[in-house]
């Protein structure tokens, strides 16, 4: 029974003799090379040009800050717990007086890391994370010399005060608005 | 007494041909990569230079500093014989090919061939067939079983192809009735080229010249993907340069021979009614013969990066089965049509 008009008949067919010349077919194949000098090239020159990512890209984590500038997380470690590769680990610590302008709320991470060759990129973290802190970028994880180095602390997480120092990730957070 | 002009004359043209050769196989290298790109729509080398042109140097450079091993079990004298024998005789050829019409200062004619050979033809397969020694030595030289079949595979193709390569040669002798190089392109003058008349002939000529250089479809010897490299597996540094360039060179000769032989050399339909001094002739004659170097190079570049190699007995069996009785056949024509037609 014919199921679909895809299916094609297989045979084994002898070559007669101008094509056991080969030399049409070379010429032919020849023009097909050819033809490809004038086609568009795919290169991507990578320093200088990038591929258009999209808004939802999981690349480099942030550690985001509020309007006013203090980190938004609290520590609580749900991240840690979500992530299946077993990436973040942190260390809470209580918020002294006089640190109002630095942390949200009254618990901060006083250390908080995540092994970059362990981390799979998956987003789960930011999908546990209640105080909208960490998010995944479109920024791409740079190479290094050596394994220490992939260990990335809060000096390279947490996004800068400064207004170009931030970090936009509304692409993300629009995904998640679409999912829930 | 001995003609000093003669000696100058040669002097300057040698070492003129050395240079020019060897910057054209170094930017050969840049060519194959540019021409491999675009044919795969990519851009190819571009970071050295504008539009990469450096990269012929950088590569040059990267290959003198290398480190340059010479394997413990391998036979050392032989093994250095090797590359130069090969870059060597790809060099020597390059003595007969009339590269232009003569210059003339005053009474002097500064002629543009090193060396006017009545049996220039002779010589070229001599030499050729010489730089197979080169292969075999390296690769024989270098006590490594890839290197070895490499070689091996290298002898027995040269050997194969030289024959149908020599019946097409033939078959040009008999229509010129000379074995000199110059006289076969003179002969050709006008519109006269080879080809027309012998197209069975440079069909063979064609196929063995790409056997002979070891270029795609018939790099066996080589075979990246399953000799790790062939003969040339054990070399390093500028040893395995030369064999590199050597073969970018013999490229650049082989094309420069079937040229003169096939497509008239530095003849160019319409170049006498142009009405030119000697010298700028002379100038045109050149330009003329390049052009067609040129293209048969790119030519040689276009079939790489379009046919797939052939198996081992595909390649036999075109060389032994089909390419001789073809080139006898014609052989055979061409002095049929000589003796009761002409």
């Amino acid at each position: 029974m014919q199921l679909t008009n895809r299916s094609k008949v297989a045979s084994v067919k002898t070559l007669n003799w101008v094509e056991q010349i080969y030399l049409p077919a070379i010429i032919k194949g020849m023009i097909i090379t050819f033809s490809h000098i004038f086609r568009k090239k795919a290169t991507v020159k990578y320093p200088e040009q990038k591929r258009p990512i999209a808004g939802v890209y999981r690349g480099l984590h942030v550690l985001k800050r509020d309007e006013q500038g203090r980190e938004n997380c609290t520590a609580c470690g749900l991240c840690a717990v979500a992530c299946p590769a077993e990436a973040i680990t942190m260390e809470a610590a209580e918020r002294q007086k006089g640190e109002e302008n630095l942390y949200r709320e009254e618990k901060y991470a006083a250390m908080y890391e995540i092994n970059m060759l362990r981390c799979i990129f998956c987003g789960l973290c930011e999908e546990a994370c209640p105080k909208d802190a960490i998010y995944l970028t479109d920024r791409i994880l740079p190479s290094n010399y050596a394994r220490n180095k992939f260990i990335y602390g809060k000096d390279l997480l947490v996004e800068g005060t400064a207004p170009d120092q931030r970090v936009d990730v509304t692409g993300r957070k629009k995904n998640y608005e679409m999912n829930v | 007494m001995i003609d000093w002009w003669l000696i100058l004359d040669k002097v300057i043209l040698v070492v003129v041909i050395f240079v020019v050769s060897l910057a054209i196989a170094a930017y050969s290298t840049y060519g194959e990569r540019k021409i491999a790109a675009v044919i795969q729509d990519r851009i190819g080398p571009d970071r050295a230079g504008p539009w990469g042109i450096f990269q012929p140097l950088a590569d040059g450079g990267k290959f003198f500093f290398k480190e340059d091993i010479t394997p413990n079990a391998a036979d050392k004298f032989l093994f250095i014989l090797g590359p130069s024998l090969f870059i060597t005789t790809a060099l020597m050829t390059s003595a007969i090919i009339p590269w232009g019409k003569s210059f003339f200062f005053g009474e002097h004619e500064f002629s543009l061939q090193v060396a006017d050979l009545n049996v220039g033809i002779l010589y070229l397969l001599a030499v050729v067939s010489i730089g197979g020694y080169g292969i075999m030595i390296g690769g024989w030289a270098s006590n490594n079983k890839f290197a070895l079949l490499g070689a091996l595979r290298a002898s027995s193709q040269m050997i194969s192809y030289e024959v149908p390569m020599g019946m097409a040669i033939i078959s040009i002798i008999l229509m010129s009735n000379s074995l000199n190089l110059r006289e076969i392109v003179d002969m050709q003058q006008g519109f006269h080229w080879n080809v027309f008349y012998q197209p069975l002939g440079f069909l063979i000529f064609l196929i063995c010249a790409f056997a002979e250089c070891n270029r795609a479809p018939f790099d066996l010897p080589e075979s990246e993907s399953e000799l790790v490299g062939g003969y040339h597996t054990e070399y390093s540094s500028m040893k395995l340069g030369f064999f590199l360039f050597a073969e970018y060179i013999n490229m650049f000769i082989s094309s420069t021979i079937i040229a003169c032989l096939f497509f008239g050399g530095y003849h160019f339909p319409g170049i006498d009614s142009l009405g030119l001094s000697p010298n700028w002739a002379a100038i045109v004659s050149i330009c003329v013969l390049f052009a067609k170097i040129f293209f048969f190079i790119f030519f040689f570049m276009w079939v790489r990066w379009t046919l797939p190699r052939f198996r081992y007995d595909q390649l036999m069996r075109l060389g032994w089965k089909v390419l001789i009785p073809l080139s006898i056949f014609n052989v055979l024509a061409t002095g049929a049509w000589l003796t009761f037609v002409k």
